[in-house]
């Protein structure tokens, strides 16, 4: 590549100087954020994988513990994330496009509804904790199973999917925090003017984990609140 | 005796800027290799001195010199300490943070603040492990099994269990710098097949770091959610599986032992020719076998829990498999012998670490064959032949090679060479102390003195005594570097850009390197380990 | 062998010749594997030191190598796992007619009950050339029963069972020690195997009080009210037990398992676990309401319920009357 060229792009203040142009910057922040989500996926696979294991064993068990759930308020959860990821989609077109308004419009609408999202998560565990449902708290299971009345619901194995249940929209509300965060982060340098159609990555890279958060809660929403809401 | 302290004629990464705030808020890798190298020194004596506790309780058959609740403590946080606050980081954060970017030819890693960052997130994790050894102490095992962990012991297990839990955070940032810097730093012309082997070897640790370390995390999390908050997903009493702890537990920790070993073999691959003068036979299969291992890794977890109550079938497979993943291993032993067959050879070392590298390597492989067999693993598992195993790879594998690995790049490190002959004669000690120490664990298993036992029967003294003995003298070993490395920064003789010779672009620049590591970007043009271009230096120097 | 500096404990059961059969087999191997390799070190670091005017020979490399020392020792490896795989398979299908022992660990003791009634603690009393299994369970941490004179172990876990067996050869003490670290006392959780002459064993047996362990069990299952609904006619509520043990049983819900330990006691403690078919899932759960001795008791007389009366002349490998 030319001298010139890099000459150039280091009078960009953008460019860190260990990088010889903005591309190389560029694919590097994708490739380590897609990394870093290949890594969350691990982790969140752990608990994914204790879920499986333990539902294939309690059946009845998490069916009964997921029909407690609000469905209605998960479903509206599951829509604001949806919607909170085409705001955000829009966001990173807006920076591409370098409108700065709509830009710090769209950030902050997706705050908005991830707010909602810990919001209306919050009511469902404040419920979940009013009817007895949090483990370790006083916990209280006594449902029989749908069409059996004489068969109890096993209440330790219920308590099992409760704990999943709390562990994984606990960590996954903790990714949503952590999520908001970087978003407050983004509105403020976006509000100083430092993304350009240029040079946008951090609004690109911050998407990419939103959309990671998002799609967790896609896998959660059916696994804990859909068991068996036939009966 | 060298020279005094020279004033540096140039500017180079060690004086460019002075005081405590370029040191603490640097990302150079080069100073953030050197903040992890005083802090693993650090956490390595402590965890060496749990170890010398140990041998010495164990000199006689009674528990007479710590109680017993203490010797749970001890081989407890030996483990933990030395796993993941010495030898996890230990090549990677240290020689991997240093090398990687300027064997490359890149200026620095990709991500140079998340660098330090991951140096922040190891001290502050190093020190919630301190906070738990000075209340009391954790006893669970390293191995932190339920219902134990979860619902008895009295100990610190929360704190421990965070504390590696955050020190995973600072391996993955590390893991992540290293894969996107190989990927897309490289210098023009540095292509695949033209990386060094240590490179490639960085690579496959990388990803284990990287995919293995998170499942880790989650577990400790559920242990911990357990612990406090009284959750019971592993507690048997509520229907939950303390073998289903086992699996992901394992499921990290078996492919964090090759996190251990494959920077140590990345080390020992740039050794072996530099003091053959040719190139590495075999480099296809070498960074192939490295790539190997790194996938089959992770497929073998379950050989830990033969006799844990795991179906007769799942035993098969996963015994079949843990064959199969020696298999990369046993070919880099024959590819490092073969790049000595008409070499030319000398003795400095660096190269003596890596022959014993190689010879306590394949004993601690081999006894991993007899582990893989499902017959003698139900006799020896849970006993001092697993011990035994597993330090003559950790110890007599990853150690030797880190050590040989300090030497050999100690004069790019600090501009200054160590004495030659103290580096022999602690070479030569550490070996024989190590051999000392483990060699009598063997046979210990196999007459059945089980692991982590405070006091034993006494038939077994006789071997205990030799392996404390032998623990001693490898003490001494490893004392000996800490004392002339530091001479040496003051006193040694001053080193030259290439003192060894070697193959490679750190050696292209000079010793120490400047902040920036090349004055301009390098263009590769040539393949590897380019010996046959690359004259032998008229002596090896040596310093005093 | 070797008394002054063994390198193997004493073999005392039928399995333990074969695992050190094996084991010696490996260290020729691996002796041979170290002498072949450093020889060869060492023959090039001598041959092929620096000497002047000599320079190195620059070798890429050698497929044909390459896949020889891939795949011979892959060969090898194969062979090493079949043979370890052999022994194992062995190790973990217990005999059909074997004595059968209770085991209940706890921090940090091992306790035993024989099927005669006889309990131990932390000593076992077995009759030599005798086909023995152990039905162990912990009351609460994870053990592991490990015996070096028989090179057997096995973790013995809270909330199931899990079984070992061996047949011991040779008459004598030998060292039993808990495997799995369980806490402050576990390098004392230790104790012995006392195999005795068949004679000796009996005269032992019978020096003690004793109810035999399905006797106790049968005295609880009228106790605890199990015989109201498991008659042994078909107008109980739930299903005969009779013949039950050691059988498949189809489920409610499709499935069919092995009616063995574990499937008894998961049916006490957690009853809805797995309904036969064609019952209704009404049985109470006595989870909290039976020690683990009592467990094993009403195991015990479920297995019993099964076995053919004494009158009938069983035939066992090595003829031992029980009382």
């Amino acid at each position: 590549m030319a001298d010139s060229q890099v000459a150039v792009e280091h009078d960009n203040p953008a460019l860190r100087h260990h990088f010889a142009t903005q591309e190389q910057q560029r694919e590097a922040a994708s490739l380590g954020m897609w990394l870093f989500l290949g890594t969350e996926i691990m982790f969140f696979g752990g608990m994914f994988c204790a879920y499986l294991i333990y539902r294939y064993w309690y059946y009845n068990e998490f069916a009964a513990g997921s029909r407690t759930l609000n469905i209605w308020l998960g479903t509206t959860n599951t829509a604001v994330l949806i919607c909170s990821s085409l705001t955000v989609a829009l966001a990173v077109r807006a920076a591409q496009t370098g409108k700065r308004k709509l830009l710090l419009g769209l950030l902050l609408a997706t705050m908005l509804f991830g707010l909602a999202f810990l919001a209306i998560k919050g009511t469902e565990w404040h419920d979940e904790y009013v009817e007895h449902h949090v483990p370790g708290m006083g916990f209280q299971f006594d449902t029989t199973v749908p069409q059996h009345p004489d068969q109890k619901i096993d209440p330790q194995h219920a308590q099992i999917f409760f704990s999943l249940y709390f562990t994984m929209t606990g960590i996954h509300a903790l990714h949503m925090i952590i999520g908001l965060g970087i978003f407050i982060y983004l509105t403020v340098m976006a509000w100083k003017g430092r993304y350009t159609p240029e040079y946008h990555t951090p609004i690109e890279i911050g998407g990419l984990y939103w959309h990671f958060v998002d799609i967790i809660w896609i896998y959660l929403f059916p696994l804990l609140y859909l068991i068996d809401r036939k009966k | 005796m060298a020279t005094a302290a020279v004033t540096p004629e140039r500017e180079h990464y060690l004086n460019q800027e002075y005081g405590i705030k370029s040191w603490l808020l640097t990302t150079d890798h080069k100073r953030i290799a050197l903040l992890y190298l005083v802090s693993i020194t650090f956490f390595f004596f402590i965890g060496g001195f749990l170890a010398l506790l140990i041998r010495l309780e164990l000199l006689t058959p009674a528990g007479d010199l710590v109680l017993a609740d203490t010797y749970n403590k001890l081989f407890t946080m030996h483990g933990q300490i030395m796993i993941f606050f010495f030898l996890i980081p230990s090549i990677p954060a240290v020689l991997g943070n240093f090398l990687v970017p300027m064997m490359i030819g890149a200026k620095d890693l990709a991500f140079p603040r998340i660098n330090l960052l991951s140096w922040y997130i190891y001290i502050a994790a190093g020190c919630l492990m301190l906070y738990c050894l000075g209340t009391g102490g954790v006893d669970t095992g390293w191995t932190f099994y339920t219902p134990f962990s979860t619902a008895f012991s009295n100990t610190r297990v929360v704190e421990a269990g965070l504390a590696i839990f955050i020190a995973g955070f600072s391996s993955i940032l590390t893991g992540l710098n290293f894969v996107v810097t190989i990927h897309r730093m490289r210098a023009p012309g540095m292509t695949w097949t033209r990386l060094p082997l240590f490179i490639w070897s960085h690579y496959a640790t990388s990803i284990i770091m990287l995919l293995g370390t998170p499942v880790l995390a989650i577990t400790l999390v559920m242990v911990v959610l357990e612990r406090t908050l009284h959750l019971g997903i592993f507690d048997p009493r509520l229907g939950g599986d303390p073998l289903l702890f086992q699996h992901l537990f394992w499921f990290y920790s078996h492919p964090a032992v090759y996190i251990m070993i494959l920077p140590s073999m990345g080390v020992i691959s740039e050794i072996i020719p530099c003091f053959s003068r040719k190139r590495i036979f075999g480099y296809n299969f070498i960074a192939l076998a490295s790539i190997s291992i790194a996938v089959i890794g992770f497929l073998v977890w379950a050989h830990h829990m033969f006799v844990a109550g795991i179906s007769l079938y799942s035993a098969l497979i996963f015994s079949l498999l843990s064959y199969l993943v020696a298999v990369p291993s046993a070919i880099k032993v024959f590819n490092w012998t073969a790049t000595m067959y008409k070499g030319s050879i000398t003795f400095s070392t660096p190269m003596l670490y890596a022959f014993g590298f190689i010879g306590l390597f394949t004993m601690g492989g081999l006894t991993g064959l007899f582990l893989a067999a499902l017959g003698i693993d139900v006799h020896v598992t849970d006993t001092y032949f697993v011990v035994a195993h597993f330090h003559y790879i950790m110890v007599g594998g990853a150690v030797m090679g880190y050590l040989g690995g300090m030497h050999f790049w100690w004069p790019k490190i600090s501009g200054r060479m160590y004495p030659e002959n103290w580096g022999r004669l602690a070479a030569l000690i550490v070996f024989i102390g190590f051999n000392l120490t483990f060699f009598p664990q063997f046979i210990l298993g196999y007459l059945g003195m089980p692991r982590r036992y405070w006091q034993y029967p006494p038939e077994y003294q006789v071997l205990n005594v030799l392996s404390t003995a032998g623990a001693t003298i490898l003490a001494v070993g490893y004392l000996l570097p800490m004392v002339y490395f530091l001479w040496s920064m003051r006193y040694g003789k001053i080193a030259d850009d290439n003192p060894w010779g070697a193959s490679g672009l750190e050696w292209m620049t000079s010793s120490p390197p400047p902040t920036f590591n090349f004055e301009e970007t390098p263009e590769v043009t040539w393949e590897a380990y380019d010996y046959a271009n690359i004259p032998a230096p008229e002596e090896v120097q040596v310093g005093g | 062998m070797f008394d002054n500096f063994p390198l193997w404990p004493a073999r005392a059961s039928v399995g333990a010749a074969n695992v050190d059969a094996l084991y010696i087999f490996l260290v020729a191997l691996s002796v041979f594997t170290c002498v072949a390799i450093f020889t060869m070190i060492l023959v090039f670091a001598v041959k092929y030191r620096r000497r002047p005017g000599v320079v190195a020979e620059q070798i890429e490399g050698s497929n044909a190598l390459e896949i020889t020392w891939s795949v011979i020792p892959m060969i090898i490896f194969l062979f090493i796992f079949a043979w370890g795989a052999v022994i194992y398979f062995h190790e973990r299908t217990p005999a059909r007619d074997s004595a059968q022992i209770y085991v209940v660990a706890k921090q940090w003791m091992w306790k035993l009950q024989h099927e005669e009634g006889v309990r131990e603690i932390n000593e076992l009393h077995v009759p030599v050339d005798r086909d023995v299994e152990l039905i162990m369970t912990s009351q609460d941490v994870i053990h592991s029963f490990y015996v070096p004179a028989f090179r057997i172990k096995q973790d013995v876990l809270p909330g199931r069972y899990t079984t070992f067996w061996f047949r011991a050869t040779k008459t004598g003490t030998y060292h039993l020690f808990c495997a799995e670290y369980c806490g402050t006392q576990h390098s004392g959780m230790i104790g012995q195997i006392v195999v005795m002459e068949p004679a000796q064993y009996e005269a032992w047996l019978s020096g003690g009080p004793s109810i035999p362990l399905p006797q106790a069990g049968q005295k609880l299952f009228a106790e605890l009210g199990c015989s109201t609904c498991h008659r042994a006619d078909t107008q109980g509520r739930g299903p005969s037990l009779e013949g039950v043990f050691g059988k498949p049983v189809m489920l409610e819900d499709g499935r069919t398992v092995m009616a063995d330990e574990n499937y008894v006691r998961e049916s006490i403690l957690t009853p809805a676990a797995k309904v036969v078919k064609g019952f209704k899932p009404v049985m109470p759960v006595f989870q909290g309401l039976v020690s683990d001795e009592q467990l094993n008791a009403l195991v015990a007389y479920v297995k019993s319920l099964s076995q053919p009366p004494p009158e009938q002349g069983v035939k066992r490998a090595s003829a031992t009357p029980l009382p």
